[in-house]
């Protein structure tokens, strides 16, 4: 039951092979078999019977969604009712939310069974999931590598088949990257495709939520389900929502791919050039054409990225203070002692580290040198894209140098770890959507490739990425010991 | 561009932030170490761009000035760690 997709699911419901309640109780039982994997912060298995029984009367009733009494769980970013949102923090570990993300609410209508909240990085701030406070989630394939982050536990979840799917965020590439380090399916959509509101914020120029699947099919169903405008959230986009299923099967004949020059020029992993070149001969055969482009300020990413991103957490994470909700500290001597001991005592060291980065890039005296500055050269970046977007229809690259390292390996080395990120970080700053596709595999470890398309044009990315697990399998691989 | 510890010490307060004592060398060396990364972006000639501070540019939306929310305050008060008097309690400010 649990390698099946979601419309082999539905399916299943649908003609009574077997009900949500007996489906739910399998994922359930698979979450307690492999707790090594430190998937999930929370299990909420009463909340996920109890849905799963509501599903079934639908699904009896025959108004069902696709997605009903299907399984699924959210990354613990998600604020969700009256269950613990922590965001892998200390500061928010005693915090049960008072509301819905409209994510949540959108899947809950759709009839959505969640199983509980996954593991991340803390407030989504890192590449490896060990900045949570609950410590780091392992990578199936591997259980002393890093699944990636800042979404590791949703990526852990899908790969080892403990829920059908999850919810994700991307601020700098943190669904695309443990996507493709866990060899799963994840979609980045455009910058206010999917509603923010509820969904904890790390850099809210940058911040999008997504789905993280088995494959593009897949993701297609759950981003019609999730995206779409939303008034409560005042950077969402008003733009129609297309029909992800509906072009899905198109043939690729004609399709031009562009090659970033500056991608392949340097630095890129021998092994890691093989697996692109292999999925590059695979869309040949397709009938797409290649192309190369040419994005001069593509390097000067890593530094405008860090510097937006810290700003933007220092002043979000503000708001964090001890008075409304949250971690205090005892017996404080006076507001700010208050204000300082308990955001001290509850923020762990990486987001301390970025919190200070963004304050002194704030301070006065360096705002031009630093804020002002990386947001014109975050418009040259996004230029870059436009004009090579105006040349071919998709843009191609590695999702990450390496396949997946090791668990404390890259922690003595912030800056190393940043550096990581150079592949998935500059469509943040552009706001394009980008996709990952498990591509093959390295040394037993699953790499991916990242699919970037034009604002807005979801589903021509999953109808390239469709395509492509249509004629390979890197997708249905599993673990074995997690088969 | 390299910081002090001194600086580290400044930029905390000014971020209401507690750091450990035993860290603050280390925040010095990677804020640093950040910040001589930073510095390449200006071999980027940037006279003239206009800075972009959203993806696709744009603007605020406004809504009908009509009351849109119901009063939660009990509900969101649930979760505080000190209240009275539907009131946020904190130490006192003014003496």
């Amino acid at each position: 039951m649990h390698s099946q997709t979601i419309s082999q699911l539905a399916h299943g419901l649908r003609s009574g092979q077997f009900s949500s309640v007996e489906l739910t109780q399998h994922f359930l039982g698979r979450i307690k078999r492999y707790p090594e994997l430190n998937a999930y912060i929370t299990i909420t298995d009463q909340q996920a019977l109890q849905a799963a029984q509501l599903a079934d009367a639908k699904i009896a009733a025959g108004t069902v969604d696709q997605l009903t009494g299907i399984p699924m769980a959210h990354k613990d970013i998600f604020c969700t009712q009256g269950v613990k949102t922590s965001c892998a923090s200390k500061m928010l570990d005693n915090f049960i939310a008072p509301y819905n993300a409209t994510v949540v609410d959108k899947l809950n209508q759709a009839g959505a069974v969640m199983l509980g909240k996954l593991n991340m990085d803390e407030f989504a701030m890192g590449s490896s999931n060990e900045t949570s406070f609950y410590g780091v989630a392992k990578n199936p394939w591997d259980t002393s590598k890093v699944p990636g982050g800042s979404s590791g536990g949703s990526a852990v979840a899908v790969a080892a088949q403990l829920a059908v799917y999850a919810t994700g965020t991307d601020t700098g590439g943190s669904i695309r990257q443990p996507a493709a380090l866990c060899g799963i399916t994840g979609l980045k959509p455009t910058y206010g495709r999917i509603s923010r509101y509820g969904m904890i914020a790390y850099a809210s120029s940058l911040d999008q939520a997504g789905p993280m699947a088995r494959s593009a099919e897949d993701a297609a169903i759950l981003l019609q389900a999730m995206a779409g405008f939303d008034p409560k959230d005042s950077t969402s986009a008003d733009e129609p929502v297309a029909d992800y299923l509906a072009s899905i099967d198109q043939p690729l004949q004609g399709l031009t791919i562009g090659l970033p020059k500056e991608f392949f020029a340097e630095g890129l992993n021998a092994e890691m050039a093989t697996v692109l070149e292999t999925a590059i001969a695979e869309y040949k055969k397709l009938g797409a054409t290649i192309q190369e482009v040419s994005m001069p300020n593509l390097k000067l990413a890593i530094p405008a990225y860090y510097v937006i991103a810290s700003a933007e957490c220092s002043a979000n994470l503000s708001r964090f203070d001890g008075v409304r909700f949250g971690h205090r500290c005892q017996h404080p001597q006076d507001l700010t002692d208050l204000y300082v001991r308990s955001r001290g005592e509850a923020f762990g060291k990486e987001v301390k580290r970025r919190i200070l980065m963004g304050t002194y890039a704030l301070s006065a005296g360096y705002y031009d040198a630093y804020y002002l500055k990386a947001q014109k050269v975050r418009r040259l970046i996004s230029e870059d894209f436009s004009k090579a977007l105006s040349e071919v229809d998709v843009i191609m690259s590695p999702v990450t140098p390496t396949p997946a390292f090791g668990i404390g390996e890259k922690l003595a080395d912030p800056i190393e770890m940043y550096l990581a990120d150079i592949y998935t970080i500059a469509i943040n700053l552009a706001g394009l959507p980008a996709l990952s596709v498990p591509a093959g595999f390295i040394n037993g470890l699953p790499a991916g490739l990242q699919i970037i398309g034009n604002y807005f044009q979801e589903a021509k990315l999953l109808n390239v990425a469709h395509r492509f697990q249509q004629v390979t399998d890197w997708h249905q691989q599993v673990a074995k010991d997690f088969a | 561009m390299s910081l002090s510890e001194n600086d580290v010490n400044k930029i905390a307060h000014l971020a209401r932030l507690g750091i450990e004592n035993e860290d603050i060398a280390s925040y010095a060396q990677d804020l640093s170490g950040l910040l001589a990364l930073m510095v390449q972006m200006e071999t980027l000639d940037t006279t003239g761009i206009k800075p972009m501070a959203h993806p696709l540019d744009q603007c605020q939306r406004l809504r009908p000035d009509v009351v849109t929310e119901q009063n939660q305050r009990d509900h969101f008060q649930a979760i505080a760690p000190q209240t009275q008097d539907g009131l946020y309690l904190v130490p006192k400010v003014i003496e």
